[in-house]
């Protein structure tokens, strides 16, 4: 079977001791659309941030694109997985908004050209050209969200990791996003508390609590499941 | 993301730790201030300071390793203090040629430096022991107890808080940058970007830290006001200190100044 993404009985504690994950396996085949959803805390976050290095797994394995994740594939998963943060202040890093799009398809050793197309093709998915020469310090928090996914968009990775993406985002963009991410045709494992998105977008459901796994089902299955629902705190 | 390793501050079950800061406070700085009025060349009472230095280290169970590693970071400062070695007058003790010129070190010279690596040793490690056994909003509190200006406690609070702002906002761009750092593999293609557009990013991150960082200290301060801050830190009373701690507080500081007075004698 041909897996973008294969987790393996991953368990992870911060720094302060804290258990954020404990034995979660997954696996998502290429192309797939997965929803992982669950309440505050339930270590969303950090499985995403599992999904490209930024934390490395404290035992069991994570591998994405047949690349097991670890210090020496650093370089090559980053090239293969775009992470957008959840809190977008944790994306954006560079003066305006060109140099932050940019940055992904400059550091891959892309041309001129070819980079500037890819910019304008990111921010029109998100319909923010406008936005090519602002501040992205200044923009409001809607409009970094949308920029946030654009940086990862002009790098055209195999694997989108979204953590709630919709978050903050207006009626209009969240339409947008969906219909955006409905046509794109990279794998993807998107964390929400948008259970109507997932209803829409995503075929399949991974339910996480307490830094477990406790329900991977498809989303029609598990959104019938009422008693499932309430007690791991969500609601349609 | 939050940084604890700046956190001077390391609990232990110890005597030290248990003191009230107020006591712990005045005693560390009446030390210091006794290190600072002790004469040039009074060698047995810098050794008598050592002594108490290390006791309270061994009291404070910090482990004097710990305590010896951090005053290294004093040792540059001293290099302030080089040029007192050729500048003091008195009898030559050696010669040194550089170029041109003989530098003549003298006796007084050597005297006064080893002096001044001497107190600024002692006083560091003092602060060391203060700091990693008091919580810093502990200190604060004392400061303002002890009657220190309310000013330069609110200064010093604000500091200390935006210190950790700043390491988490550096952080945070660190973070984002890595997780885009991304190889593809492509063949002829020179990954990282060439060495101008990497220093031009940099700098973008160096400028962005700074805007971030003032914002946020911004949003904290109006958090802060829109909660009635008013530049005074507020906090239940703090109780009586209690009696023995008077009292050591009493014998500490006669030792002390028995200790500068008999630099003047020796
Ligand atoms: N840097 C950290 N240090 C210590 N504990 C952390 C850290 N980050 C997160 N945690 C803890 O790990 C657990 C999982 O956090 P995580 O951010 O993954 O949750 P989440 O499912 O994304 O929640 P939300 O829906 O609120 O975004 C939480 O209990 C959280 O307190
Ligand atoms: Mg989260």
């Amino acid at each position: 079977m041909d897996y973008a993404i294969k987790i393996d009985h991953l368990g992870f504690a911060y720094g302060d001791g804290h258990v954020a994950l404990r034995d979660v396996s997954l696996a998502v085949q290429s192309g797939a659309k997965v929803a992982l959803v669950g309440p505050n805390g339930a270590g969303k976050s950090t499985l995403m941030l599992h999904m490209n290095g930024i934390l490395l797994p404290g035992s069991g394995s994570v591998t994405v694109c047949g690349l097991r994740v670890d210090e020496k594939a650093l370089g090559k998963v980053r090239a293969r997985v775009g992470l957008v943060f959840q809190d977008p202040d944790d994306q954006l890093f560079s003066p305006t908004v060109f140099d932050d799009v940019a940055f992904g398809p400059i550091y891959q050793g892309l041309g001129e050209k070819e980079v500037r197309v890819r910019v304008d093709r990111a921010l029109a998915s998100v319909q923010m050209c406008d936005y090519i020469s602002r501040v992205s310090h200044h923009l409001s928090v809607g409009e970094k969200k949308r920029i946030a996914i654009a940086t990862v968009l002009s790098m055209e990775p195999e694997i989108l990791v979204l953590d709630e993406p919709t978050a903050g985002l207006d009626p209009r963009a969240r339409r947008g996003l969906i219909t955006l991410l409905r046509t794109l045709p990279q794998t993807m494992l998107i964390s929400t508390h948008d259970l109507r998105m997932v209803a829409e977008l995503l075929p399949r459901t991974v339910v996480m609590d307490h830094g477990e796994v406790v329900a991977d089902r498809p989303t029609a299955e598990v959104l019938a499941d009422t008693a499932l629902l309430e007690a791991h705190g969500l609601e349609l | 993301m939050h940084v604890h390793f700046l956190d001077p501050y390391k609990p232990r079950p110890s005597l030290i730790h248990a003191f009230d800061p107020r006591v712990k406070l005045v005693l560390a700085l009446a030390f210091i201030l006794a290190v600072a009025l002790t004469p040039i060349g009074a060698w047995p009472v810098y050794v008598l300071l050592f002594a108490v230095i290390v006791s309270v280290v061994m009291l404070s169970e910090l482990g004097v390793g710990y305590v010896l590693k951090r005053s290294a970071l004093a040792l540059p400062f001293v290099l302030a203090a080089v040029p007192i070695l050729f500048t003091a007058q008195g009898v030559p003790l050696l010669a040194v040629p550089v170029g041109p010129w003989t530098l003549t070190i003298t006796v007084e010279g050597l005297q006064r430096f080893i002096t001044i690596l001497l107190k600024s040793w002692l006083s560091i490690q003092m602060a060391i022991v203060l700091a990693a056994s008091t919580p810093f909003p502990q200190l604060l509190v004392a400061m303002r107890a002890v009657r220190m200006p309310r000013l330069i406690v609110a200064v010093v609070g604000l500091m200390w808080r935006y210190l950790f702002v700043m390491v988490d906002e550096v952080l945070r761009l660190l973070r984002a940058r890595t997780a885009r750092s991304g190889d593809p593999g492509l063949p002829g293609a020179r990954v990282g970007g060439s060495l101008a557009w990497r220093a031009r990013v940099t700098g973008g991150m160096a400028g962005n830290l700074l805007v971030r960082s003032f914002d946020r200290g911004e949003r904290i301060y109006a958090a802060m006001a829109a909660r009635g801050y008013d530049g005074e830190v507020r906090t239940f009373a703090l109780p009586p200190i209690p009696t023995g701690q008077r009292l050591i507080l009493g014998i500490g500081l006669a030792v002390l100044l028995l200790l500068v007075m008999l630099g003047y004698l020796v």
